[in-house]
């Protein structure tokens, strides 16, 4: 069992036996939080920071329970509302928080590359929470977990992936994860919202969700972005409810026993039918939530022992 | 005014597309006599040996940014000139994107001044086309070209609307004046931080399509088609706009094109992880376009290399990718960074020159970037072979920079002559 990393700061340095020891380990940990005293030592001593530069309600929880669970001191910034405001840089905010001796940082950051910046210039380990468009790992590694524990492996799986795939750092980490893993990729959705070059990446890209659809073993829900309707890129929320929302019919055209996804918050009527969510028999999205917890437990468990076996450094 | 006979040298000749032995003298500014032996006798001359080092018309570099005024902690007069000298960059062409931007005769006349008072190399002055580069109302193009702007140029400032451009190309056609635009559609472009494309989506990267680059082209030539002016773009980089370049130049509109340094020797996959000194303007291509790029420099449908000399301070690039400023500064390191091209066999160093000092100074119609006898002794003599890694603190410039940092270089300046006077000496 090895993870020789530093950071979590996205799918794409991890190796694939880095991602099944995570895996296994976060299975571990759903065991854990299943049990009524879901109290565990590993991070005790150490402080957890979680920095959100963007507004985030349950990845942020969702890294608070972890941390809380494994015993680490927990510390929540809202750094919308702090210095970012009043014109501190990154690199600045990045000098103040090592002062404060932080063990494990986790940062959410509109722009692509902030986090990586951040992790450049702070002496602890840390974990991104999703940055621009860019990466989201601790997503895709709970993705990867709920896929594994409903379909019994992650390998050899058709999965698609739907919707908005331009604006999203849960795609892009999903794709690089499944394919690490050696699973088949589509991309799903209309061509306004594929980025560039993506058929590069050795997936394969549909306009017509039936089709993307057909005999696939998960579906990938994506959320579409307020902002992004109406006219910017798709003429309209009910044209795209009724080209690439998931529904009953274009959900047939997968195996009858494929699991339906969605990172959540969930626009009902817009990129999913309501009952399809609700369905307990496809959709696993719960699943989704309580392997989040496991797999950022799981995550920083990791993180913290390559961070102890190393010696203390001195701060600058 | 003493002689310098310089001896035993390789002389570069753009025009003659040669490189020979011989010697050159240097006298009241210029270029006295050249010989084809390397050791000819000349009285009363002051004697360098070359030790067969090359010597070539020194660098004319279109498109700098000094600070001044404005952002003069980036870059004043005095470093942008020594990192020139460094650099084998012996006329400066400096850009009027400062602030407030070079859009009145007296702002000109001020950083002539400037210019003349600090740096020790020739700084020519461009003006703004359009008053603040707003885009809106041209500039007094009379005036400025009376004060000594050599070109009118709104910098990476497109103008968008199309009736205020044509009136002004119409008003800068009459006065004969050159235009140098950006050629890239606004609208796509915006708020781009890469050219999409796999890189650029992997990263999640705000992109433009390279085409809109052609498309900022093709408006453009309509728009040369349409009032005859002098228009040079002011950098080409995409394979895609090449016809469209080499249609015009057949078709025999007064249209020259440049490129920048960095185009020719990077692409996008040097950004790697957000480094963010790798973002310039336009953003950083496929390694097809940039291969494309070489080839046009080559073939001289590109007629003009510039470094596009941008300097930023560390705060404006320690930023995320999307937020940190763009540019590059180029001056010192332009030569020894484009000789990678002739080392590795993509450009000869006749050809090399003929884009860095013979086409600026002819476009501007300066009678340097010659190496013949009457023209200005500005000249460059450079070891085309001498390995060095680049340290960016090291750099003249008040800003440092480089995406080149730590970059293993071949090539170093030796002395860099300004109408016939050493300017730099490598110690």
């Amino acid at each position: 069992m090895r993870f020789d990393q530093r950071h979590l700061l996205g799918i794409e340095p991890l190796r694939p036996d880095e991602i099944t020891t995570l895996l296994d380990l976060a299975d571990q940990y759903v065991t854990l939080s299943r049990r009524r005293e879901k109290h565990s030592n590993v991070l005790s001593g150490l402080t957890q920071i979680n920095m959100f530069f963007e507004n985030s309600t349950r990845t942020q929880a969702s890294f608070e329970i972890a941390g809380q669970r494994l015993g680490a001191d927990v510390m929540n910034m809202a750094m919308q509302a702090s210095s970012i405001k009043k014109g501190e840089t990154l690199i600045d905010t990045a000098l103040t928080l090592n002062a404060m001796h932080p063990d494990l940082l986790v940062v959410r950051h509109p722009h692509s590359g902030a986090v990586d910046l951040l992790a450049q210039k702070v002496h602890c380990a840390v974990l991104n929470a999703g940055d621009g468009r860019h990466e989201h790992p601790t997503q895709a590694l709970l993705d990867a977990l709920t896929i594994r524990r409903a379909k019994g492996r992650l390998h050899r799986l058709n999965i698609a992936i739907c919707g908005d795939i331009a604006h999203s750092r849960v795609a892009r980490s999903n794709i690089l994860l499944l394919q690490k893993m050696e699973n088949r990729v589509r991309l799903v959705g209309p061509s306004t919202l594929i980025p560039a070059g993506m058929s590069e990446f050795g997936v394969e890209i549909y306009d017509d969700m039936r089709k993307g659809l057909e005999d696939v073993d998960v579906v990938m829900m994506l959320r579409l972005q307020k902002e992004r309707m109406d006219g910017g890129f798709i003429p309209s929320e009910r044209e795209y409810y009724h080209r690439w929302g998931l529904d009953a019919d274009k959900l047939s055209h997968a195996k009858p026993d494929a699991i339906v996804m969605h990172p959540g918050p969930m626009n009902r009527g817009v990129e999913i039918d309501g009952t399809i969510a609700d369905d307990i028999n496809r959709s696993v999205i719960q699943e989704q939530v309580e392997m989040g917890v496991a797999v950022r437990m799981a995550a920083m468990d990791l993180l913290a022992r390559n961070l102890r076996a190393r010696p203390t450094e001195l701060s600058a | 005014m003493t002689a310098t006979l310089l001896t035993n040298a390789r002389l570069i000749d753009p025009d003659a597309d040669t490189v020979t032995e011989g010697a050159v003298l240097l006298r009241d500014g210029l270029i006295a006599e050249i010989f084809d032996q390397p050791e000819p006798q000349v009285a009363d001359a002051d004697r360098i040996d070359a030790g067969r080092a090359f010597l070539a018309p020194g660098i004319v570099d279109i498109g700098v940014k000094v600070g001044e005024p404005g952002d003069r902690h980036k870059e004043s007069y005095k470093t942008a000139g020594l990192a020139a000298a460094a650099g084998g960059v012996t006329t400066i062409v400096t850009r009027p994107d400062t602030d407030p931007a070079i859009d009145t005769p007296e702002v000109l006349e001020f950083i002539r001044d400037r210019a003349e008072d600090d740096a020790p190399v020739n700084v020519l002055p461009m003006a703004a086309l359009t008053k603040g580069r707003a885009g809106r109302e041209m500039t007094e193009l009379g005036f400025l070209l009376d004060a000594g702007a050599v070109a009118f140029t709104d910098c990476d400032h497109v103008v968008t609307d199309t009736k205020v451009l044509s009136r002004a190309l119409t008003y800068a056609r009459s006065l004969g004046a050159l235009v140098i635009c950006h050629p890239q559609d606004p609208g796509l472009s915006k708020g781009a931080a890469a050219t999409s494309g796999k890189f650029a989506s992997l990263r999640g990267l705000p992109a433009v399509s390279a085409m809109a680059e052609r498309m900022g082209l093709n408006r453009d030539l309509a728009l040369v088609e349409m009032t005859g002016v002098r228009y040079h773009a002011d950098q080409i980089t995409t394979a895609r706009a090449l016809p469209a370049l080499e249609r015009a130049k057949k078709n025999g509109f007064d249209v020259t094109a440049g490129t920048s340094m960095h185009h020719l020797t990077l692409n996008e996959l040097d950004v790697s992880d957000y480094r963010t000194f790798f973002k310039v303007k336009p953003p950083l291509r496929s390694e097809e376009d940039r291969q494309a790029t070489v080839e046009a420099v080559r073939s001289g449908l590109i007629d003009i290399i510039g470094s596009f000399h941008t300097p930023q301070d560390e705060e404006s690039k320690r930023l995320p990718f999307e937020e940190a400023a763009s540019g590059a500064v180029g001056l010192e390191t332009m030569l020894p960074v484009l000789l990678r091209l002739y080392h590795s066999g993509e450009l000869e160093l006749p050809t090399l020159f003929r884009a860095l000092s013979r086409n600026p100074a002819k476009r501007l119609g300066l009678a340097s970037g010659r190496m013949a006898k009457g023209a200005p002794a500005d000249l460059v003599l450079f070891d085309a072979d001498k390995p060095f890694v680049l340290d960016r603190f090291k750099l003249q410039s008040k800003s440092k920079n480089t995406p080149f940092d730590g970059a293993r270089l071949q090539g170093k300046v030796l002395a860099t002559f300004v109408a016939g006077t050493a300017v730099y000496r490598s110690a």
